[in-house]
């Protein structure tokens, strides 16, 4: 990165001075600190000149090592979430876009983002079969039980009855977002979509700690 | 047999497993019955008694191997019968001291060779066999509860077998069964002789038991309390499954004179349970007849008081059980009696009212209350000693609360299935589930005790406060929250502090999360509700890191998100501080964290949430004189008086309290007035309806009306007559109040009079007959103030209030008799025909006399005052002469300064009869007279010159005064301002020198 052509950080920065007035949560120092990290993470010049930018392993790698995730679905869904124009990459914007909900997003956002993970098969509903597959994992099983998904039915039931507020047997947007603004603990209802408060830390701080002169 | 052994024996556990049969008369002819029938058998049916048992009957004998004779062979330990069974084994094997039995001849010749040890062997093996006619049938003739119908079951199989054995066996059978009904029937003849106690009996009984129990010397008991407080329907207090076994309800006594009995009361009669033990229910004495005869056995002190008790009439005035109030209402009647009847109860021998002494006793739930803190709930109100480590009285109650036993599985609420079934899921899920299971249980209406018991009897306390310690800061949110609701119920409250939940959330309070740590520190202040949860908080640490959480910006205008969470999390700390600060040793650690000037802060807050918590805290604290000042120089004042204001009930109740507490200050009650705060105190006395309220208003004008810069404004916002009518059908809480305000006011003359005019004295003299301490304190102050003007004379003495003044002498507390004596003074300088009136009191100057052997000194001070006004009248003074007055004035010359000019007083007084001044020169009393000219007191100086001057009227004391340098101090004085004294200095220094020329004279002249 050392030998960055001025040409590079040109660009660099005009691209940040428009990110930034695009997304509200970062301003042009941040955006331009992020487009930085989105560079150093490809390490192959060809990616960049396709333009494609991350893929799915790399982007899952940074999900697992920097944010603490483990799921391998949510990171998937995570993924997908990021790549809003579905190309299986993640350009410098979505990277941009994605981080700032990840890391600074309002409720609001939040509750779009989640839901947007959780809705597997992309329908607008979380259907008891995506939160059957999703919880699936979420019960140590007894050896002793005779039917070992039993309980992960019963934790779907309870989900629907505490979030199903039209009765309609799917949780609809309206649904999420009714539960989760009357109860903020259901924002990850379906598993950690978000990183918490200390990776947050620790990844801004890591980020911004060396902002670019100018 | 199979029915008579288990439904009518007496098991000691009536569990299945190896219980014991007791000896009771019914078990022991039962088990005669039985034996009778088993001797006999071989001779009424051999053919019968030779049949095999299905299972050898198998039991520990204490028969000795020797003893077995013929037909057996015995090799050391063992022995075998020759006669065996069809499959070779012997009828018969004893080995190592355990006996088998294979048929009835056997067992005949066991209880033929046992002997007189028969009932014994007889006893073990039906406790180690307890359902022998299965062993001896097999186990389909197993004894069973209703419809028995294997006899129908082998009749078809006999039937259709034809077979010779199952014959005799069914003849057997019909044997068995024969005696089962002869025994149950005998039984039953036995059993309907017995009382049988009913739910009501015992109600009764445990009724009258607790009128016996009180604090005097004459108790019978210490107390009598049921286990549960909930009553089923049929009057049982004891859960459904003990109800089938005949129990009505347990009790816990505590006697005199031994250990708390654990009793059970069942219907078959009462007997000592194993409390505390494992086996809870099982009978571990006698059955006795009823809850008396219980007590005679168990409790000599008991048996030997109980006879003196007085007969039904005193048993039915005390049937239902009284509380604190009401007792203190028969006691006031009790005590119009005493008035009417007073000198002739007074001459009736002790016994002859008994338990008067008991009831004279304030109940000790006056005593917890400490100094008019009024009200359970709220600690608000008085100061409270600073001695006691409670300030409040909640927590008594609380610790007091009886556990209740668990409920029967049969009626367990469905809440309880559900509940049960997410803590599974808490217990094996991942956060996800876990937070999916938290936000579950919340939906459960979790201030219903139901639920609440339910989450801790599945065990659901200790994983939540698992929880606690995990790193997901989403299920320590959830966790917290629950716990937070749940923790209302003090049951759930002493959990939590035994799984050590109160040492993880003050950890919790170091985190960053300020949800987290707003909700950590609710749940501190709903479990810091008792004694040792609060000091487990303040050992870990928690009250430094709660004081940390006020720190914010209160009041600016603008708030930001993050600040506005600052001020919620410090809302929170408040309100764990104001619980925890009801113990003493927590409120210096608040101090000593700082946080006095946060919560003076605090305190500026424009919002009510944040102010109850904070000035709860600060009312609670301020009964340590370290607050009060802080509070005073901290300028909070004046916010409190803002408060004052507040549209609010409880703040305003919080503030006043707080007033009442800080105003024993002198400028306390000037900044009060400086704020204007006496307004709206006196706007408070209207809210009638609201006693708490009234009772903090009332106690901050009592104390503001010490300074009588405050009274005048209270004259000026017609305080004095809102008050009056505050003097009835109030609770003695507000009443102490009242009346101390009261008295405040009267120390100014004009207000004398406007009490008397608004009808005040007569309320305030009937208040003379009750039996609340500081309220008697208060009441004699303020009855004395009145007293001070003749027409308030004149209306006390007509409702004979100075009897009623003059039987508080009586009264045990040294301050209500301090305080009565004191208020006796102006009566008697007031009164018309007072000598006449004093003398009327029968044994009433004894009594007085009596006094000056106390070892208070504002009750001899007091005592000396009055003796001091009675001795003006000669005849009285006669009286008091015989009854030792000046040996037991002089005696208490040597005493300090307090007393010495009331004491000088007394002295001057009593020196006009007969020959007291001379017995007090023998007394001794001169002298240390001589040396109270020394001190610097002004009125020290005018009495004790009156009563030197008095004294020096006899010869022998002038010398010693003379030998005492008394000379030089009176020639000081009679230059003295005060007319009295320079008169009286100058008459005892004429004394002194007219017996020096006299003498002269006789020596030379």
């Amino acid at each position: 990165m050392s030998e960055m052509s001025a040409m590079d950080r040109k660009i660099i920065q005009n691209l940040a001075e428009t990110l930034s007035r695009q997304v509200k949560h970062f301003n042009r120092t941040e955006a331009e600190c992020l487009i930085r990290l989105f560079n150093g993470r490809f390490g192959d010049q060809n990616d960049r000149k396709t333009g494609h930018g991350l893929d799915r392993g790399k982007f899952r790698n940074i999900l697992h090592n920097t944010f603490g995730m483990t799921d391998d679905m949510i990171m998937d869904r995570v993924f997908r979430a990021f790549d809003k124009d579905n190309d299986s990459y993640i350009s410098v914007k979505e990277w941009i876009e994605g981080l700032a909900v990840f890391l600074r997003g309002t409720l609001d956002e939040k509750i779009k983002y989640s839901f947007n993970v959780y809705d597997l098969n992309g329908d607008g509903y979380i259907s008891r079969e995506e939160m059957f597959h999703m919880l699936k994992d979420s019960l140590i099983r007894q050896p002793t039980e005779e039917d070992p998904d039993e309980g992960v039915k019963d934790l779907v039931e309870i989900a629907l009855k505490k979030m199903d507020h039209d009765h309609d047997g799917r949780l609809s947007y309206t649904d999420f977002e009714t539960a989760v603004r009357e109860e903020n603990l259901l924002l990850e209802a379906f598993g950690p979509c978000l990183p918490d408060a200390k990776r947050i830390c620790a990844f801004e701080q890591q980020a911004f700690q060396n902002p670019p002169e100018h | 047999m199979g029915i008579a052994l288990t439904r009518a024996a007496q098991w000691t556990t009536a569990s299945s497993g190896t219980g014991k049969l007791e000896i009771t008369p019914l078990n022991e002819s039962l088990l005669k019955e039985i034996l009778d029938f088993v001797e006999n058998f071989s001779s009424r049916h051999p053919q019968e008694a030779n049949l095999e048992f299905k299972e050898p009957l198998k039991w520990k004998t204490t028969l000795d191997p020797c003893n077995f004779k013929m037909e057996y062979e015995v090799s050391g330990q063992t022995v075998r019968s020759v006669e065996a069974s069809s499959d070779g084994q012997p009828l018969l094997h004893l080995s190592s001291s355990t006996i088998c039995v294979l048929t009835f001849s056997q067992l005949t010749k066991i209880v033929r060779i046992a002997n007189d040890k028969k009932l014994k062997e007889l006893r073990t093996c039906l406790e180690e066999n307890r359902d022998p006619v299965a062993k001896i049938l097999g186990p389909s003739f197993a004894t069973v509860e209703g419809e028995d119908t294997s006899v129908l079951r082998f009749l078809e199989k006999v039937n259709s077998n034809e077979d010779k054995e199952h014959d005799v066996r069914i003849k057997l059978l019909i044997l068995l069964k024969q005696l089962d009904t002869q025994l149950l029937s005998s039984l039953l003849k036995q059993i309907s002789q017995e009382i049988r106690l009913s739910p009501d009996t015992v109600k009764n009984d445990v009724t009258l038991l607790k009128s016996f129990c009180g604090n005097g010397e004459q108790r019978v008991l210490i107390s009598v309390q049921y286990t549960s407080d909930y009553e089923y329907l049929n009057g049982c207090r004891t859960p459904p499954w003990r109800q089938v076994h005949g129990e009505i309800c347990y009790l816990v006594i505590h006697t005199c004179d031994t250990d708390p009995l654990y009793v059970t009361c069942s219907t078959a009669g009462v007997f000592l349970n194993g409390e505390g033990d494992e086996n809870a229910y099982e009978r571990k004495s006698d059955i006795y007849k009823d809850l008396v005869t219980l007590l005679k056995h168990h409790s000599p002190h008991f048996a030997e008081h109980i006879n003196k008790q007085p007969p039904s009439t005193q048993k039915i005035e005390h049937v239902e059980p009284v509380g604190a109030e009401e007792q203190g209402q028969t006691q006031r009647s009790y005590e119009h009696q005493e008035k009417n009847v007073h000198e002739k109860a007074r001459q009736q021998p002790a016994q002859n009212k008994p338990g008067s002494k008991k009831k004279l006793e304030p109940s000790s739930k006056w005593k917890n209350l400490g100094l008019g803190s009024p009200y359970h709930k709220t600690p608000g109100g008085g100061p409270s000693s600073e001695d006691q480590s409670e300030s409040s009285s909640e927590d008594e109650e609380d610790e007091e609360q009886p556990e209740r036993r668990p409920e029967s599985h049969a009626d367990l609420p469905s809440e309880y299935w559900h509940i049960q079934k997410l803590v599974k899921y808490l217990k094996g899920g991942n956060q996800t589930a876990t937070v999916i299971a938290l936000c579950s249980m919340r939906d459960f209406n979790l201030a219903q005790e139901t639920c609440q018991l339910a989450i801790r009897d599945v065990g659901g306390l200790e994983v939540l406060i698992n929880l606690l310690d995990t790193e997901e800061i989403k299920c320590k949110i959830g966790s917290l929250k629950i716990l937070k609701e749940i923790s209302c119920n003090s049951q759930i409250r002493r959990a939590i502090a035994d799984l050590q939940g109160l040492q993880t959330m003050v950890k919790i309070l170091d985190s960053p999360d300020k949800e987290l740590k707003c909700l950590a520190a609710e749940t501190i202040g709903n479990v810091a509700k008792f004694r040792r949860a609060r000091r487990t908080v303040r050992q870990h640490g928690g009250i430094k890191r709660l004081v940390e959480l006020l720190d914010c910006v209160p009041d600016s205008a603008t708030l930001t998100q993050e600040q506005e969470k600052d001020v919620e999390v410090a809302r929170c700390g408040a309100l764990a501080l104001w619980s925890c600060s009801r113990s003493t040793w927590n409120k210096g650690a608040i101090r000593k964290a700082g946080g006095i000037p946060l919560l003076g802060r605090l305190l500026k807050s424009p919002h009510e949430n944040m102010l109850i918590p904070v000035v709860g805290t600060l009312q609670e604290c301020a009964s340590e004189k370290t607050y009060r000042i802080a509070i005073q120089t901290e300028g909070m004042i004046e916010d409190l008086v803002k408060n004052l204001n507040s549209e609010n009930r409880e703040l305003q109740m919080h503030c006043a309290s707080a007033i009442f507490k800080c105003a024993e200050d002198r400028k306390t009650r000037d900044l009060v007035r400086r704020y204007e705060g006496l307004r709206p105190l006196v706007a408070l006395l209207q809210e009638t309806e609201n006693k708490q309220l009234l009772a903090a208003a009332t106690g901050a004008i009592w104390k503001c009306s010490i300074s009588m810069e405050n009274v005048e404004k209270f004259q000026e916002y017609k305080a004095l007559e809102t008050l009056v009518a505050l003097l009835t059908e109030q609770p003695e809480e507000v009443l102490v109040n009242v009346v101390g305000a009261l008295g405040e006011c009267a120390q100014n003359p004009p207000n004398r009079a406007v009490i008397r005019k608004c009808g005040g004295i007569q309320p305030l003299v009937n208040l003379l007959t009750g039996t609340n301490q500081p309220l008697l304190v208060n009441v004699t102050r303020a009855v004395g103030a009145c007293a001070m003007e003749p027409e308030n004379m004149a209306v006390i003495d007509r409702l004979d209030g100075v009897r009623l003044l003059w039987s508080l002498l009586k009264n045990p507390n040294p301050d209500v008799q301090a305080s009565a004596a004191w208020a006796i003074c102006p009566c008697i300088e007031n009164a018309k025909d007072a000598g006449e009136m004093v003398r009327s009191f029968v044994g009433g100057l004894e009594l007085i006399v009596h006094l000056l052997r106390s070892t208070s000194k504002d009750v001899l001070a007091g005592v000396c005052a009055a003796i001091a006004e009675i001795a003006k009248d000669e005849e009285n003074l006669a009286v008091i002469t015989d009854h030792g007055v000046v040996a037991l004035l002089a005696r208490l010359t040597d005493m300090d300064n307090l007393l010495r000019r009331y004491l000088a007083e007394a002295i001057a007084h009593c020196c006009a009869w007969g020959a007291n001044r001379v017995s007090f020169g023998e007394a001794g009393a001169v002298a240390p007279l001589v040396r109270y000219l020394r001190s610097d007191n002004a009125s020290v100086h005018r009495a004790t010159a009156q009563a030197l001057f008095q004294l020096s009227k006899d010869p022998d004391n002038c010398i010693t005064m003379h030998e005492n340098g008394v000379v030089k101090l009176l020639l000081g004085m009679m230059g003295s301002t005060d007319e009295l004294l320079q008169e009286a200095a100058a008459g005892c220094v004429a004394n002194i020198r007219r017996l020096a020329l006299a003498n002269e004279k006789a020596r030379y002249g």
